[in-house]
């Protein structure tokens, strides 16, 4: 079978003299070599010029509020369930009294994690999600010394009120349709709408 | 300083930079360093050519001892690895032989000083006889015959080491030695 | 006597400084070389385009941990560096920088000294010019280091010979003169010796390669074979010396090469040029442009060291052997052979 059209055959020939002094050859290579000299570097200086990130990527999560402040989650599981990668562990706890501009429901994620080395960044647990709580950004998970420290606990996850994570490039208003259809399950809704052809059985 | 001049001062140096880089040769134990003690006395030496206006000879001095006789050398005893742990001692008998030799060479060498009194001392600066058209003239004019011989003594010493240095044809069919 | 000496140091000052700053950038040519063949940036971050590049990677030499082996010889490993850079610093003394000035009636030579076997003493500091390398490697104490000494100083010996038999060439062509500056001179009005030594300079320039142990033929310190070659065990600025006595060596080369083959500070239509600005001889303006010629042929010279060293592959040590001992020693045989019959129709030789 010929895959490509590239083979050569090795000869054996006598290497005539204008293969014998190598020049030819090697000037030949320079050429080429010199022929880079004028073309443009596709380098991007990395830290001041940045690449566009796709609108579908799947980056760092964020644990969202409402817009009076409040915790969008209310611990029900859901995202755990779904994670492929068993990253997502959670505690819930009761909303006290007094705590109503903190928590939306009266159920709340006491502790939230994700272990950022265990996660593929799949985005079910943002598919998962009832409550429009969780979503993934558009930003890259930091490196660390320790292993212990790519364990994000709610610190790092909930969104803080002064700088707020804009997640409406992920809401759009095929999501925002699909969250409304309630008690549908996935696969048929996909089979439905014809997406993702001959993936799923 | 001394009624000395310049001229006078450097020779001093040199000579005494010399005879004790000459002592070191001899003294270190370690024959690398040995060698490089001998690469100094050359080069003193080429300082002593350099003062007798023979800068010529001076710099072929240093290109053909300094940077190739004696580049051979060092490499030979690094290849060789000698250090002062393994060197053998020599036996009593080789001992006293060299030393009846070296004591032959003074003798030889004192001899020839005590004729060299009748030739004129080339006075350092004046002479131009180390400058390289005059001795060109003079290789080519004077000892054109020797100079030639030379070469071909020379020719015949490298042919002589191709013939010693070839291998020879390899037997037709070589010794088994196992699988490895 | 003392305006002697004043003149002499500044032109040693001058010429030892001019070759660690071209050596320095060329450090920094060298990255950017590379990577403008490889279709990259290069260092960019340092300064303005990277320009301060050279002061970063000093500051980092000097402040990095130094480190001398235990087994290794104390004394000689300190000098092999400090030999090779000594070695690669002093062939500058004999090259011809620019035309003479002439200021107040008293000529000066824009060269440290004008000595009348410049040439040989070229080829004699290019020979001890191994001495360092091979201390070098040898006190490491290490059997890489030691491999890449010897692997240096055989290289060198070997192609030392056909360099010396192309200088023959090139001294007969241009009129018999062994000092720098007649050779010079002796290209002002008229050709260039390339014109008459095309293949003594391919030879000559394939030597200097060789000499400078820059790519192809950089098998002393090739680092698939032998991790660093005779620098194995050299840190912080030892290190360094090494490395940066690379690049002068390679800098005075190419100097070299300019001077006796493309006419060091002369250049086409230069007299013209200098009746059409009204420059009388001795100007220090005729100087300073003779600089600039000279200084543009060395960047050729570098820019082309470079190239071939970011083409070609390594050469496996048999076949340097062969180059060196089966083509360029015959072939410079040939072109002395070639140069005398040439030069007695030409009429500069006569019997």
């Amino acid at each position: 079978m010929q895959l490509t059209n590239r083979k050569k055959e090795v000869s054996f020939k006598e290497q005539s003299f204008a293969e014998r002094i190598y020049l030819p050859a090697i000037l030949k290579g320079m050429v080429i070599t010199a022929s880079h000299l004028f073309k443009k570097s596709p380098t991007i200086n990395y830290p001041d010029v940045k690449r566009p990130i796709a609108p579908v990527y799947r980056g760092q999560h964020v644990l969202k509020r409402d817009d009076a402040g409040a915790e969008r989650c209310t611990s029900c599981g859901m995202c755990a369930v779904a994670c492929p990668a068993e990253a997502i562990t959670m505690t819930s706890g009761e909303r006290k009294k007094g705590e109503e501009h903190l928590y939306r429901e009266e159920k709340y994620a006491a502790t939230y994690e994700i272990n950022m080395l265990r996660c593929i960044f799949c985005g079910l647990c943002e598919e998962a999600c009832p409550k429009e709580a969780i979503f993934l950004t558009d930003r890259l998970v930091d490196t660390e010394f320790e292993r212990n420290d790519f364990v994000y606990g709610k610190d790092k996850l909930v969104e803080k009120m002064n700088e707020r994570i804009d997640v409406t490039k992920r809401q759009t208003s095929a999501v925002l349709e699909f969250k409304k259809t309630l008690g549908l399950k996935h696969n048929e809704l996909f089979d439905a709408q014809k997406l993702n052809k001959g993936k799923h059985h | 300083m001394l009624g000395l001049t310049i001229t006078q001062w450097l020779f001093g140096i040199l000579s005494l930079m010399a005879i004790m880089f000459a002592l070191m040769v001899v003294f270190t134990r370690s024959p690398v360093n040995s060698v490089l003690y001998l690469v100094l006395t050359f080069f003193c030496i080429a300082g002593h050519y350099l003062l007798l206006n023979a800068q010529f000879l001076a710099v072929v001095h240093i290109v053909v001892y300094a940077g190739a006789i004696m580049v051979l050398f060092l490499f030979i005893i690094m290849l060789m690895n000698l250090n002062t742990e393994t060197e053998q001692q020599k036996h009593i008998i080789a001992r006293i032989i060299s030393g009846v030799i070296g004591g032959l060479l003074l003798f030889v060498m004192v001899g020839a000083l005590k004729g060299a009194e009748q030739i004129n001392i080339v006075q350092s600066g004046a002479s131009q006889i180390g400058l390289v058209k005059n001795l060109g003239n003079v290789l080519f004019h004077e000892f054109l015959f020797p100079f030639e011989v030379a070469s071909i003594l020379l020719l015949a010493a490298l042919v002589g080491a191709i013939m010693i240095g070839k291998r020879e044809p390899a037997s037709p069919t070589p010794p088994k030695e196992g699988l490895l | 006597m003392t305006a002697f000496i004043i003149y002499k140091a500044i032109m040693c000052g001058g010429v030892f400084l001019l070759c660690l700053a071209a050596a320095a950038y060329a450090t920094l040519w060298e990255r950017k070389f590379a990577a403008f063949l490889q279709d990259r940036k290069g260092p960019s971050r340092a300064g303005w385009g990277g320009i301060l590049q050279p002061v970063a990677d000093g500051v980092k030499m000097f402040m990095k941990e130094e480190i001398i082996p235990n087994v290794s010889n104390r004394s000689l490993f300190i000098l092999g560096p400090s030999l090779f850079m000594i070695t690669a610093v002093i062939t500058s003394s004999v090259v011809p920088w620019a035309k003479p000035v002439m200021i107040d009636g008293q000529v000066y030579d824009m060269q440290i000294t004008d000595i009348n076997i410049g040439v040989i003493y070229l080829l004699g500091v290019a020979s001890i010019g191994v001495y360092g390398i091979m201390i070098g490697g040898w006190s490491s104490n290490n059997k890489f280091a030691l491999l890449g000494a010897v692997r240096a100083s055989s290289q060198m010996i070997s192609y030392e010979i056909p360099m010396g038999i192309a200088l023959i060439a090139l001294i007969i062509s241009s009129g018999g003169s062994l000092s720098l500056k007649e050779i010079v001179e002796g290209q002002d009005a008229g050709f260039a010796n390339i014109v008459w030594q095309p293949l003594g300079f391919l030879i000559f320039f394939i030597c200097a390669l060789a000499e400078t142990n820059r790519a192809p033929f950089d098998l002393p310190e090739c680092e698939t074979e032998l991790v660093g070659g005779y620098h194995t065990e050299y840190s912080s600025m030892k290190l360094g010396l090494f490395l940066f006595a690379e690049y002068i060596n390679m800098f005075i080369s190419s100097a070299v090469m300019a001077t006796l083959y493309f006419g060091g500070y002369n250049f086409p239509f230069a007299h013209e040029l200098y009746e059409k600005l009204g420059l009388a001889d001795g100007s220090v303006w005729i100087s300073i442009i003779g600089f600039g010629a000279l200084m543009t042929k060395i960047f050729g010279f570098i820019c082309l060291f470079m190239w071939i060293r970011w083409t070609l592959p390594r050469f496996r040590y048999d076949q340097l052997m062969n180059l060196g001992w089966k083509s360029l020693l015959p072939l410079s045989l040939l072109n002395l052979a070639i140069t005398v019959v040439v030069e007695y129709f030409r009429g500069n030789i006569k019997f």
